[in-house]
């Protein structure tokens, strides 16, 4: 399923005293099966963005097109139920919103409100549970009984349970022991493989951004400031830093090095592994001076 | 001489009657003026640590000492005035219906007169660069802006002590850069003890000092030179390396002559120049 934001605007609290322009002239296109980052400042706008992926707001101004919904300012929008449930999005810190008795309720809530049989719910919940690594014995237990990295797996199981088209993540893994984070990460990637899952990343993470994203779109005070590939994004890192953005730590570093050496490196490495490699072949050659 | 000030003297905790403990025999020395990083995987114990410092929670064994203070239902509200909390969702944490409002609540709580408050307020949302928003409703903030006035709050009461439970967590890299180098600037001019519950390892890497905590367990402490030697033990322990450690590491695997396992990008650079003249 294709989204499209096509010169979005979103205003709060129109036509009273705290009016205010959160993001304008937004354009951004997410056909089927990509892994787009949005990366961008605290108060940069990607947040509301997000929340027109599933209609969750409806824009002041321009276009949401999702799927075969267009959903514009003038227009009454009704049974918005279907784009939730093929756009599902995980909220920063997810396990906030576990309520249910067992691990198994919480996860079927989501389909049975979309009406899905008690039974077909049950079966993806199982399904569900394994898809974010966790074993079936957990789905009889309370979810408050799990630590803060299960919790956080069973509330991402209760999205994934909806068997959505799309999924949006929202900082998904605040708070994570790099372990977790890691873990994570590499499972909302092999689902995006796997199941061709457009992945709507939004992350202050940019190893995360560079490492899975086939697209990055950067927000500044509210636009789009720009967007390309993670090559072309960091390619450039003086202007991402400029702007208050992290690079990813090998960036840094070739940056680092480069100026130290007084010598442009023949390309920007984006892995750890690239940049050992260049500075390894660099030295061997010897043929800087 | 470092000066002791916090001692936590064999402490175990268990959140439930049943169930396994949170925290077992851990004995640790907090010094004054001390940057303390506690790192450890999810569920380590670090986070119930915090919550033990100023009795959230009271350990079923061992004791706690506070600035000569045994910490205790007697004395919890004493311990509370030296040790301020910032928390990790910054959500959870706010209760005034205007930034300025928040700020101020911990020190009208105090008593402090109406003229320095007003002070104190701007001063320490200004160290955040969160003056502009003293009358915006908190619930309006970004998530970064919002943990900033909750630093803000803590540090306008300007306790001795300040322990940071993942509060950078949620900030974008130059938000974090600024709260941190506002607590660095702050533990410099009050001569702060800053406790600092992090994944962050850039962070720890810049600590006097590192706790590893595994399995409600003290694992290790050490400074970070030492602590980030352990290498491959960190990781398996759910925890990383910094880059600059890991790379040296591939580099050396490769035969460049590094000399150590640099904690800093600025280290491994000279590092490899070096290597790179001898040549």
């Amino acid at each position: 399923m294709d989204i499209s934001l096509k010169n979005v605007e979103y205003r709060y609290q129109v036509d009273t005293p705290f009016e205010r322009l959160a993001i304008k002239d937004v354009s951004i296109e997410i056909p089927e099966g990509t892994f787009l980052a949005i990366i961008g400042h605290t108060g940069s706008g990607k947040s509301t963005v997000l929340q027109h992926l599933n209609a969750l707001l409806k824009p002041t101004g321009g276009e949401v097109v999702i799927g075969d919904r267009v959903i514009t300012a003038d227009k009454k929008q009704k049974n918005l139920k279907e784009v939730r449930q093929k756009v599902g999005i995980v909220f920063q810190f997810p396990e906030h919103q576990l309520f249910e008795e067992t691990v198994e309720k919480d996860i079927c809530f989501g389909p049975m409100n979309f009406g899905v049989s008690e039974q077909v719910a049950k079966k993806r919940a199982r399904e569900a549970i394994s898809l974010v690594g966790l074993g079936e014995e957990i789905l009889s237990k309370s979810p408050f009984d799990l630590s803060g990295g299960q919790m956080r797996r069973v509330a991402i199981a209760g999205v994934l349970a909806m068997n959505p088209d799309v999924i949006v993540l929202d900082e998904p893994t605040a708070g994570l022991d790099p372990r977790g984070r890691k873990e994570i990460m590499d499972m909302f990637y092999s689902l995006h493989k796997h199941k061709n899952l457009s992945t709507i990343l939004v992350t202050h993470s940019m190893e995360d951004a560079s490492r899975y994203a086939d697209k990055i779109v950067i927000m500044q005070k509210g636009q789009v400031y720009k967007t390309g590939t993670p090559i072309e994004i960091f390619s450039n890192p003086e202007e991402l830093i400029e702007m208050g953005l992290d690079v990813p730590e090998v960036v840094k570093f070739q940056q680092r090095l480069e100026k130290a050496f007084q010598r442009k490196f023949s390309k920007t490495c984006l892995t750890i592994e690239e940049m050992t490699e260049e500075v390894s072949s660099f030295l061997k050659r010897g043929d800087s001076r | 001489m470092k000066k002791s000030l916090v001692q936590l003297d064999d402490i175990s905790f268990k959140y439930d009657t049943e169930g396994d403990y949170a925290l077992r025999h851990v004995s640790i020395d907090i010094y004054e003026g001390e940057w303390l990083a506690i790192v450890g995987h999810n569920g380590s114990g670090k986070s119930t640590m915090a919550k033990l410092l100023n009795g959230l929670n009271f350990p079923q064994e061992g004791s706690i000492t506070v600035d000569s203070l045994a910490l205790s239902e007697d004395t919890v509200w004493d311990i509370r005035d030296k040790i301020g909390m910032v928390f990790q969702n910054p959500d959870n944490q706010f209760v005034g219906t205007t930034v300025q409002d928040d700020v101020a609540f911990g020190l009208e709580n105090h008593g402090i007169p109406r003229d320095d408050m007003i002070k104190r307020v701007q001063q320490a949302l200004e160290s955040v660069k969160m003056e502009q928003f003293l009358d915006q409703e908190p619930h309006h903030l970004s998530g970064g802006q919002k943990q900033r006035v909750a630093i803000a709050g803590v540090l306008a009461l300007r306790p001795d002590i300040i322990v940071l439970d993942e509060a950078t967590s949620m900030l974008d890299p130059r938000g974090r850069e600024e709260v941190l180098e506002t607590v660095r600037i702050l533990k410099k001019d009050h001569k702060m003890t800053v406790i600092s519950i992090t994944h962050d390892l850039e962070e720890a890497a810049k600590a006097d000092r590192i706790i590893v905590m595994n399995k409600g367990e003290l694992y290790k402490q050490g400074t970070p030179e030492e602590i980030f030697q352990l290498d491959e033990e960190l990781v398996s322990l759910g925890l990383d390396i910094p880059f600059p450690v890991k790379m040296s590491k591939m580099l050396k695997a490769l035969d460049i002559p590094v000399t150590k396992y640099h904690l800093s990008e600025e280290e491994l650079v000279a590092d490899i120049w070096t290597s790179h003249s001898k040549m």
